[in-house]
């Protein structure tokens, strides 16, 4: 394993991120802060509560999960198709790294990033609306797997990608309506029954709910479920990024 | 001298369909500075590339220092230090974090003694701060061979190192060449620049269509592919070449006042006296006479033109 070549990668993005850090952390609080004035505030306030909890606390896991997967896209997809993009590659596909290293490197970094930022949304939302953690280590275990699972994504889509526009179509086009569908700002029981059955085929749906459950102890599905499809879901990236490393694909000619 | 690198029956045909080399074989010297010669589209980059990893190859195989390039990734490329073709850089990155972060790709512990040695040694000391974006591009190719050197390679490529370098940082390059081979690193370098490998190879590799053409000692190539000219400054015109002297293969040039003879420098004999006997005999008087000897651009040119 080469130790040094991860730890290189890693410090390499993080400092990307440090130089970026307006872009890459204030950014999304700012705009996390708007959603509680607005949807906390502004709308909540003529909303009644959803099993109990105020529904500027019930959107708090949701705005995180938000904020997370697309952070976590954007980070990651955005690392690796740079170096693309610059030719930079050739370095990185010259050294002593096997897949392994380099993905550790990348969405280790990608997911470091995202996870601070959310715990930062968390401490930003506890300034709005009283928030309970009802079970911490889960939530920590769900922000690290769903940083990890997204970050992975993004990588995919970062290796994907031959152009910018491909670069922001997916996050854009199908995982942000998906996040905002998956039940962000509701329960999917306040949706019509129709939609309440599609949204069982929205994989972020589990995540919400099982993040928001070790908030409330209130969730959509049951917890074993969401965990189950947040680990087929990583499963799957994990393949798909092992296949493209043994196939060059997008990578090596 | 051992080998350090053997190539193969090294073949790549790409997604296309187009071969870009076919059935390579080639040795190259610990300690050696070898020049790989060719076109533009000859293969060389897909060559190199293939060595270091960045291209898969179609067929055949690549030992370096005796380990395969594919089975022992890990050792082979920690050997080698790849300087590219083109100026590909962190534009946003400090000229140091670019150097550090090269060295810990190639799985070697921080040493910020050997990297502030790299960087005095390519004058890019007193940009260690700055934003690479900020450097020209004579910098920006110095900060290619440091980032290549900053793992303390065994062997070095570098891809055409002086295209589109001024003279002054062209010879300098040449310096540095020489100071890393003195080191013992093995250093192969494509170019079209021919006197850039008569300067300072010590074997020259010709490539041309995907083929080895030729490999060969620099001074033995030109020694076996050179060819010497007399050439005869004459008192008075002439005409025409007279008919005695055909077995010469004479030529008449500049409307008849030089008469230029060639001959092989491998040959027992030249003919230069027979020839002069000859002149003199026929009361062909000249006032000046020169000899050149064909320089490695002509070798070139003839042995590409040879394969077209």
């Amino acid at each position: 394993m080469n130790l040094y070549a991860i730890k290189a990668i890693y410090k390499f993005e993080m400092s990307r991120t440090m130089r970026t850090l307006f872009q890459s952390v204030v950014s999304p609080v700012i705009s996390t802060s708007l959603y509680f004035v607005v949807f906390g505030s502004a709308i909540g306030s003529r909303i009644s509560e959803i099993e109990g909890i105020s529904y500027g606390s019930f959107i708090v896991p949701g705005l995180i999960m938000l904020s997370l997967i697309t952070q976590s896209l954007a980070n990651a997809s955005f690392g690796i198709y740079f170096p693309k993009f610059t030719g930079t590659i050739y370095e990185l596909l010259s050294a002593p790294v096997s897949f392994i290293e380099i993905i550790m490197g990348y969405v280790g970094a990608s997911a470091t990033k995202s996870i601070l930022l959310g715990l930062i949304i968390l401490a930003t939302a506890e300034l709005f609306v009283p928030i309970r953690i009802a079970h911490p280590y889960w939530m920590m275990l769900f922000l690290v797997l769903t940083a990890l699972t997204f970050s992975l994504f993004g990588f995919i889509i970062g290796i994907w990608a031959d152009n910018f526009e491909k670069l922001q179509i997916i996050p854009l086009l199908i995982v942000t309506p998906l996040v905002f569908l998956g039940g962000s700002f509701y329960s999917i029981s306040m949706l019509p029954p129709l939609w309440q059955k599609i949204n069982l085929f929205n994989p972020v749906l589990y995540l919400i709910s099982g993040f928001r459950w070790s908030f409330y102890e209130i969730s959509d599905v049951s917890i074993t479920l969401s965990l189950s499809m947040i680990m087929i879901f990583l499963g799957l990236c994990l393949a798909t990024v092992w296949w493209i490393f043994k196939t060059g694909y997008q990578v090596k000619q | 001298m051992r080998n350090l690198i053997s190539i193969n029956e090294l073949s790549k045909t790409y997604t296309g369909g187009f071969q870009a080399l076919k059935d390579i074989n080639l040795n190259i010297r610990d300690g050696e500075i070898l020049a790989l010669l060719g076109p533009n589209g000859a293969g060389k980059t897909t060559l190199i590339s293939i060595i270091c990893g960045i291209i898969t190859p179609s067929a055949g195989s690549v030992y370096v220092d005796g380990y395969n390039i594919i089975k022992d990734f890990r050792i082979t490329r920690s050997k080698i230090g790849l300087v590219p073709q083109e100026l590909t850089t962190d534009s946003f990155e400090s000229i140091w974090n670019t150097v550090t972060f090269s060295r810990g790709l190639f799985g070697k512990p921080s040493n910020p003694a050997h990297i502030e040695k790299v960087l005095k040694e390519l004058s890019l000391w007193d940009k260690k701060d700055n934003k690479v974006m900020e450097l020209s591009g004579g910098m920006k190719r110095r900060l290619l061979i440091a980032k290549a050197l900053s793992h303390e390679p065994k062997i070095l490529f570098l891809d055409e190192p002086t295209a589109g370098v001024d003279v002054k940082l062209r010879q300098d390059m040449w310096q540095l060449v020489g100071d890393l081979r003195k080191s013992g690193v093995t250093i192969i370098l494509t170019t079209h620049y021919i006197e850039e490998a008569e300067e300072i190879a010590d074997r020259v590799g010709v490539i041309n269509k995907g083929e080895i053409v030729v490999v060969e000692e620099k001074t033995e190539l030109m020694r076996k592919l050179g060819k010497k000219q007399l050439t005869l400054e004459l008192f008075k015109k002439l005409e025409a070449i007279p008919k005695h002297l055909s077995p010469f293969n004479l030529e008449l040039a500049r409307e008849g006042s030089q008469l230029i003879y060639t001959y092989d420098t491998q040959a027992e004999r030249t003919g230069i006296t027979t020839l002069l006997g000859e002149l003199h005999d026929a009361s062909i008087k000249f006032k000046d006479l020169s000899t050149t000897q064909s320089s490695l651009e002509d070798i070139f040119v003839a042995l590409v033109k040879d394969e077209q």
